[in-house]
């Protein structure tokens, strides 16, 4: 970014707007908006609470364990709806809607079905999670050259050989890619169903700062989240751009 | 027509023999549902030869060559090699692929390997015999390279120096320079010619250049548009101890091209 010609860093935007809030809350024009260094106070003082702790661990292990689904189906469902038409006939049409649909309004069914508990949530994750994982390993077997599995036959390969030797390594990129975008969906059903859920984890704490108009906590455990959640981004993708480049122009 | 560079130029052949052939075509027909690609084809590949398959695009020459791989099978007929008859690739036959078929995420050396690893010959043994077909094909120092890193050319050159690799008596070449611009090809044509002089394996050559075909072949197979046909069948007994430029400059090269465009004119009309 550049002004008047001078160099701007890119943190400079953020502790620019950063400011402006310290500046508003401190007029204290809404009490929706306390001031950033109350804020940041509140977040020092939460992450040392046993409440923060144990809701802290309720929502990583609710996530890890929905990823973890979500890979170990997803990616194995997606490779054989590429390679095998029935499957993919019989699937196609469930994955492609799941895909898309707001998976939030099911939220509530998976309550009366799973219970008010961690499952619930466990299960939200999977469910964001898991359909777009199937779309990207199906995307990426299909998209596996001719020539190169005609290139393996040719050599003598097994069909499990080429399979292992260059359909999966060749739908590599495809398949993180598609794991990368899970992610980040998975966080999004990981607050989604907490808060829904409301009686557990970080939807527990939500419930509580808000109905007590605990603000400064309420925007310390958000930014926490956005935090978190750039960082795997960005942590995924930098493993992406080192597959990438050898997978290179194809 | 009395050209001393033709020995043989038959119009409308069904069947073409040779004294010591490694691959036999026997009647070989193939139709994609409804379309028939090739009709009839008799042909037989003379053992340490370069043949060209030579015709216009879409008249069956890749169909017929992934026939003899055994990567595509025939509606009917027969492929022969050394004398057996085969019904899918073996290790007797390497294939060039139109597009290098390399795998982008491994190495030139790794590639280059990869039949020989397909084989389960062990790393230190096919990784030294890599090394030599790549230095053979000009890519010294380039071991350690990703496919994405080389030019077209260069990365055709891995895929020649993978099928040199696995030591077959037949290799099978795709329109391996069509993807390789204008100058660089005529480079790879001479390196090809020297090869074959090298290796003493037979060859059989795609590819839709009347240039390219007489220059490099010891005979030329015309295939006639679809449904592919054996149209004529030229030897055009170029002396290849000249100098490349020589050659093509003789007049012996220039009637042969001359003859071949004439052959296929009646189907550019
Ligand atoms: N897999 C396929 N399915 C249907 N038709 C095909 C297939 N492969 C080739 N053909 C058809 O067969 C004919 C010959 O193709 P090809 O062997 O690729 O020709 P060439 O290599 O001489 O250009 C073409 O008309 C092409 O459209
Ligand atoms: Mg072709």
């Amino acid at each position: 970014m550049t002004l008047f010609g001078t160099r701007i860093p890119m943190m400079t935007s953020l502790i620019f707007w950063l400011l402006v809030w310290e500046i508003v809350g401190q007029l204290e024009l809404m009490f929706l908006i306390p001031p950033v260094t109350s804020i940041i106070a509140a977040g020092i003082d939460l992450v040392q609470t046993g409440s923060w702790q144990s809701a802290s661990m309720i929502t990583l292990r609710s996530f890890v364990y929905g990823m973890a689904l979500s890979i170990v189906v997803g990616v194995p469902l997606g490779v054989l709806m590429g390679r095998v038409k029935v499957i993919d006939n019989i699937c196609g049409l469930w994955v492609n809607m799941f895909v898309s649909a707001p998976l939030s309004a099911l939220v509530p069914i998976l309550m009366i079905l799973f219970g008010l508990g961690e499952t619930t949530v466990f299960v939200t994750v999977f469910l964001f999670a898991v359909w777009i994982i199937v779309l990207d390993a199906r995307a990426g077997v299909m998209q596996v050259p001719t020539s190169l599995v005609e290139m393996g036959r040719s050599y003598g390969a097994s069909r499990w050989t080429i399979f292992t030797k260059i359909i999966l390594l060749s739908a590599l990129p495809e398949i993180l890619a598609g794991i990368r975008i899970g992610l980040i969906r998975g966080v999004k059903g990981v607050v989604i169903g907490q808060i829904l859920v409301s009686v557990i984890g970080y939807g527990e704490l939500f419930e509580l700062y808000s109905r007590n108009f605990d603000m400064e906590r309420f925007w310390a455990l958000t930014m926490l989240l956005f935090v978190v959640a750039m960082l795997l981004s960005a942590g995924v993708e930098h493993f992406e751009k080192r597959i990438e480049y050898y997978a290179g122009a194809r | 027509m009395a050209n001393p560079a033709l020995a043989r130029s038959s119009a409308g052949v069904t069947a073409v023999t040779s004294n010591d052939p490694v691959v036999q075509v026997c009647d070989v027909c193939k139709n994609y549902r409804d379309v028939e690609a090739l009709r009839g084809i008799n042909l037989e590949f003379e053992r340490g030869k370069l043949t060209t398959l030579l015709g216009p695009s879409g008249c069956g020459k890749t169909t017929l060559l992934k026939i003899i791989a055994g990567l595509v099978p025939a509606t009917s007929g027969e492929i022969r090699v050394n004398g057996r008859a085969v019904t899918g690739p073996g290790p007797e036959r390497a294939f060039v692929f139109q597009d290098f078929a390399l795998m982008p995420w491994a190495t030139v050396l790794r590639n280059v390997a990869f039949g020989l690893e397909l084989k389960g010959v062990v790393s230190a043994e096919r990784n030294r015999i890599a090394r030599r077909y790549i230095e053979q094909v000009g890519l010294a120092g380039f071991e350690e390279k990703y496919p994405h890193e080389l030019s077209g050319g260069m990365r055709q050159r891995v895929g020649i120096a993978r099928a040199f690799a696995v030591n077959a008596d037949v290799l099978l070449l795709d329109e391996p320079f069509s993807a390789v611009d204008e100058q660089n090809r005529r480079k790879f044509q001479e390196d090809l010619l020297r090869l074959v002089e090298q290796e003493k394996k037979t060859f059989i050559f795609v590819t839709h250049s009347i240039e390219e075909a007489v220059y490099v072949s010891d005979r030329i197979v015309l295939l006639s548009p679809r449904p592919g046909r054996i149209s004529q069948v030229i030897d055009p007994m170029i002396d290849r101890s000249a100098s490349p430029d020589d050659i093509r400059r003789d007049a012996g090269y220039l009637d042969v091209v001359e003859e071949i465009w004439q052959g296929l004119r009646q189907y550019a009309e």
